[in-house]
């Protein structure tokens, strides 16, 4: 579905993009991931026609972006991370608005943005102007927006970024029934554990290159594959571990040694241990190790 | 189709708003007042001037400040994911501001027939292609890509305001020194100002022939000159 290669772009002489390439496949949800500034927006931009690149092809539906934009908007919803809806017209306008600039027939247009203010549980408020919404109530709009064709792909460009927890889970919700519909989801987020639950394969770009390409836990495991050690003990002490609120993490390919060297060290300190706990690490933890280079 | 949303969008938008449309009347008809008093002229002329006024500040009062405010409130970006190209949206604001253009027209119209005052049907069709004509004008000042709308609103009245003068609205234009003449002939305004004094029933500056032939080429070039340049300057916006 979506198919990029060699894609290069600099803005004011500096390369924001240097030679990025991958593919998403049909009904597949894709993370693409990276810290600020590495490129995530720009690839999105490109992607959805709003910018061409210096160099490099860019095929979105089969269509060449560069010279069919309009053709590839046709079928992709867009949901852009800093994009806002029209704040001085009602909910209904904003969507009956999209409906027409994708050239919907008005009675089919009524029908469907019926289903979705239902859908995404703003109906009630379809006639209220949208500067009255809170963020989470905006970024439903947003969504019914990028729904409103139909699409064949979506791009959701930090979708849950600053959301309430409810609002955040059914979005999430939404993208895995886009998926069991068999539609195409490019998602960039900065929230690991929403990554790591929806997506199918990941990216990760840094200064504009793709650095890792794989499944969320083939991620997990370029980066040894350690186990990350969780314990808790009943007052501050001198730990060697990576301290995360009351808790220290240690990574070892060795949990049994570790977990006897920490009794140990507790029974030496006389402090007590609370709990201690083993896990795979986190999609986060991973992200932050290649970033780090130690991949 | 996709034309017609975006002109529902800018008159939901920018143009239904009350304050707009008062100042879109009482600018034109304040700055009337300010040479009708004291001077004597004939009424006829001077309706036929505040009616070009009108079409003029109405079609190029707000069209300059959509897209620097879609910028700057980032629905441009919003905008610019739908199926449309820049085209669409450039033809979307002029086509309403045309018609607000035309709108408000109508106040000079019924205060000239109030006063008794008898109109050609000649001035409907120029003041059409006029509100076009202006509306485009008025795109071409916000093709310089800031997202500050008062910047463009400077660029705009900068250019505004001295073509009220030297177009003929408050001095004949062939009551205007030679060089006077010639820089009357480079505004678009002097045209249309011509073909409201005919269809107010004095005598023109011009033929009408070349009134409407000089409009409509004026059209077609801030038109297409507006579209070229707002592809290169709305993406700078986002």
């Amino acid at each position: 579905m979506i198919k990029v290669e060699g894609v290069e772009k600099s803005f004011d002489g500096r390369k924001v993009l240097k030679g990025v390439s991958f593919r998403v496949k049909r009904g597949e949800i894709f993370g693409y991931l990276g810290p600020n500034g590495a490129g995530k927006t720009t690839t999105v931009r490109i992607l959805t026609g709003l910018i061409k690149p210096d160099s490099g092809r860019v095929f979105v539906r089969g269509f060449d972006v560069v010279k069919n934009p309009v053709k590839v908007r046709e079928r992709i919803g867009v949901l852009p991370e800093v994009a806002n809806v029209y704040p001085d017209l009602t909910a209904w306008q904003n969507l009956m608005l999209a409906c027409g600039l994708y050239g919907i027939d008005k009675r089919v247009a009524e029908g469907r943005c019926e289903r979705l203010l239902k859908e995404f549980g703003i109906y009630e408020r379809r006639n209220s102007k949208v500067k009255t919404f809170s963020k989470g109530m905006k970024q439903r709009l947003m969504f019914c927006i990028a729904m409103v064709c139909e699409p064949e792909i979506v791009f959701l460009d930090e979708p849950t970024s600053g959301l309430d927890v409810a609002s955040a889970r059914m979005l999430r919700r939404k993208v895995l029934e886009l998926k069991d519909t068999g539609v195409t989801v490019f998602l960039t987020s900065h929230n690991m554990d929403e990554v790591d639950m929806l997506c199918d394969r990941v990216a990760i770009i840094k200064d504009g290159r793709i650095i890792a390409e794989d499944s969320p836990d083939g991620i997990k495991e370029l980066v040894g594959g350690d186990i990350a050690v969780e314990v808790r003990f009943d007052r501050d002490v001198d730990f060697f571990g990576e301290r995360f609120g009351d808790r220290y993490v240690l990574y070892t390919k060795d949990p049994n040694e570790t977990i006897c060297s920490i009794v140990e060290f507790a029974k030496e300190r006389g402090v007590r241990i609370l709990s201690i706990n083993t896990r795979t690490p986190s999609l986060e933890e991973a992200f932050i190790k290649i970033l780090g280079g130690e991949v | 189709m996709k034309v017609l949303a975006i002109v529902k969008k800018d008159i939901l938008i920018y143009y239904s708003k009350g304050p707009v449309v008062i100042f879109g009347i009482l600018l034109p008809i304040f700055l009337f007042l300010a040479f009708w008093v004291g001077r004597n002229l004939p009424l006829n002329f001077l309706m036929a001037g505040l009616i070009a006024m009108t079409v003029f500040f109405a079609s190029t009062s707000v069209s300059p400040a959509i897209a620097p405010w879609e910028g700057q409130m980032r629905t441009l970006e919003r905008l610019l994911t739908y199926p449309i190209d820049v085209k669409t949206i450039v033809l979307g604001d002029v086509l309403a501001s045309t018609i607000f253009g035309i709108v408000l027209s109508l106040v000079p119209i019924l205060i000239a027939l109030a006063l008794n005052l008898s109109m050609n049907v000649i001035l409907v069709v120029g003041i059409i292609l006029s509100a076009v004509c202006f509306s485009s004008l008025g795109l071409l000042f916000s093709a310089y890509p800031s997202n500050i709308p008062a910047t463009v609103m400077m660029i705009s009245a900068l250019v505004r305001f001295p073509l009220i003068f030297v177009s003929g609205i408050f001095i004949p234009i062939d009551q205007l020194p030679p060089l006077g003449q010639y820089i009357a002939l480079l505004s678009p305004l002097t045209y249309f100002t011509d073909i409201a004094r005919f269809s107010l029933g004095l005598k023109p500056f011009l033929p009408l022939s070349i009134d409407f032939t000089v409009l409509t080429l004026y059209t077609i070039a801030l038109l297409y000159t507006s579209i070229k340049l707002h592809e290169r300057a709305l993406i700078k916006r986002i």
